[in-house]
């Protein structure tokens, strides 16, 4: 391996996916992931957000998807043959959307279930878990519990923890706000850029919540019908005119009232 | 009352075998949610085999006890690598595929397992002893003037130890936490990187192991013969009561399956000219369905509304 310059962290390359050998689903997306960046993934439901983070972590073809042009490297190799498991070895790990916390496992034995990739290493293990632990207070107190039974934040971080636990270097994480309350929303994305500061782990963030994802977010790319349609730095795509109007619900003069409803909106400079 | 009480003994120890043969079904569908038929073969390959090998090592002159073992060890093996050869050539490539369809390749695969097993040991029923008569225990005889088989005693042990060190095994080790994670939600299993075709590789190893511990058991009583793999559909019922996913509910629903049916037998069996053994379990599961589908211990679903 060369450089770190040479060789980009995360590149995914024209990436195009088919579902059940039908539906085509991406058509051709590209994009790149600094190393320990916070890179947001943007757009719609069913822009391919999600796919997009499953042909990366190869959970696609368990829900029979498959990538059929492009192709995805990290640090320099060639990752879309992968089973998921060596990418987990190889610290890529994706936290899926909904959490998918293993209901009938109390939070600890999530959290130790995260750690199945780092074989037998106890004390390693051990230690993982009092970082989880330092991270997420919430979770040394439901340790006990059985995790179908927390709150919703309460799984996320579970989930996030459960991801951790594998000592990844990048975690692709889908939709971590979803069904959360704006305050434990805040609470999540202020733990990932603390962990992204202190542990150096780089996340590849899809969120419809733009607005959020862009203030904690340092590059983002928009996803439209399976296409990359904007790219910029979070700061210029919060500033963008077509974002605000589109994507946090605000037009040239701030927030509208309904009683002004009557207003041409901006045509989508990209279709055409 | 001496009499009930012999009964029901009688009907709980060899509710264990039940509950021995649902314990393999239940291990299976918990971790890949493929309701394997073919466990009622797979105790019939493993009884056979045991007694085919064992058959050969003596006749190359080896004596009883090492033989015994050696055969043992063997049979374990030869479980192991079917278990592992049916995740290949039956799972995998119908990874994604309806249950249905699994359900349906475990009758192709019961098929297979059984025509394989007659094919390589012969068709003839074979005795199989396992060196334990089946007698009264002297001192219940002795202390409570109960008739209680002392080979039963030692199946229901053997089962108890079998239970128990499953039950450790999923409890405490890496794998078996792996085994529960994966048993509850695949994708999230996949996606923290536990490799599930290892996984169910493993479960239908200890599938495997689990049906030559009830192999052995239901050879020794009845002999290994072709009618073992029906024995095995009696656990049906055990399933229906006890829970398709609980290990607890295949032990509860063994016992209740092998009790009930033995206590029937005797007591109501008169009345409409008896044989009703072989049939009242399915007649008492049909009742439960009616009342508890998911069983005595069946597995809530956790639900966040």
């Amino acid at each position: 391996m060369s450089t770190d310059a040479a060789v980009p962290y995360l590149e995914i390359n024209n990436v195009e996916v088919i579902y059940d050998h039908v539906i085509l689903v991406l058509k051709g997306v590209s994009l790149k992931v600094p190393r320990g960046g916070i890179v947001a993934l943007l757009g719609a439901n069913g822009a391919g957000k999600s796919t997009t983070l499953k042909s990366i972590s190869n959970l696609l073809r368990a829900e029979r998807g498959e990538v059929t042009k492009g192709s995805i490297h990290f640090k320099g190799d060639r990752v879309d043959r992968m089973t998921p498991s060596d990418l987990v070895k190889r610290g890529v790990i994706q936290v899926m959307e909904g959490r998918h916390c293993f209901a009938h496992l109390s939070v600890e034995e999530n959290l130790l279930a995260g750690a199945y990739t780092r074989g037998h290493a106890r004390a390693e293990i051990r230690a993982g878990l009092e970082k989880v632990y330092h991270y997420f207070p919430r979770l040394k107190q439901r340790r006990g519990s059985q995790a179908g039974y927390t709150s919703g934040g309460e799984q996320q971080m579970c989930a996030i923890g459960r991801a951790l636990m594998a000592r990844p270097e990048m975690i692709l994480l889908d939709e971590p706000s979803m069904g959360l309350a704006p305050q434990i929303v805040e609470e999540i994305f202020e733990i990932v850029k603390d962990l992204n500061r202190s542990e150096g782990v780089g996340f590849l963030l899809a969120e419809q919540n733009t607005l959020v994802a862009l203030r904690y977010a340092d590059f983002g790319y928009i996803l439209e019908n399976g296409r990359v349609v904007m790219e910029g730095a979070a700061a210029e795509l919060a500033a963008n005119e077509d974002v605000k109007e589109f994507y946090l619900g605000l037009s040239g003069e701030g927030r509208k009232s309904f009683r002004d409803v009557k207003h041409y909106r901006r045509r989508k400079r990209w279709l055409s | 009352m001496q009499f009930f009480f012999e009964v029901l003994i009688g009907g709980l120890l060899s509710g264990v075998l039940y509950a021995l043969v649902a314990l393999g079904f239940v291990l299976i569908y918990k971790a890949s949610g493929v309701f394997n038929f073919a466990q009622g073969a797979m105790v019939f390959f493993a009884a056979l085999s045991f007694v085919g090998f064992q058959e050969v090592l003596q006749r190359w002159g080896l004596p009883a006890a090492p033989a015994f073992w050696l055969a043992f060890v063997l049979t374990l093996g030869a479980m192991v690598v079917l278990g592992i050869l049916t995740e290949r050539i039956v799972l995998r490539p119908l990874v994604n595929q309806p249950p249905i369809t699994l359900f349906m390749a475990t009758i192709g695969l019961t098929y297979l397992v059984e025509g394989i097993a007659q094919g390589i040991w012969g068709a003839n029923v074979r005795g199989l002893d396992l060196g334990i008569a089946d007698e009264p225990v002297e001192w219940v005889m002795e202390s409570a003037g109960l008739l209680v088989s002392r080979f039963d005693v030692f199946a229901a042990a053997m089962a108890g130890a079998l239970v128990l060190s499953l039950a450790l095994f999923f409890q405490y080790t890496r794998t078996g936490r792996a085994l529960r994670a994966v048993a509850d939600d695949h994708q999230a299993a996949l996606s923290i990187g536990i490799p599930l075709q290892r996984i169910w590789a493993i479960v239908w190893a200890v599938a495997g192991f689990v049906a030559l511990v009830a192999g052995l058991i239901w050879g020794a009583r009845n002999g290994v013969q072709f009618a073992l793999t029906y024995t095995a559909l009696k656990a049906l019922p055990v399933l229906i009561l006890g829970g398709f996913t609980s290990v607890p509910g295949a032990i509860v629903g063994g016992l209740i399956v092998g009790a009930s049916e033995k206590l029937a037998e005797v007591y109501i069996g008169p009345m409409v000219g008896g044989g009703i053994e072989s049939w009242f379990p399915y007649v008492l599961a049909l009742a439960f369905l009616l009342l508890r589908p998911e069983g005595l211990f069946g597995e809530k679903h956790i639900d966040r509304v």
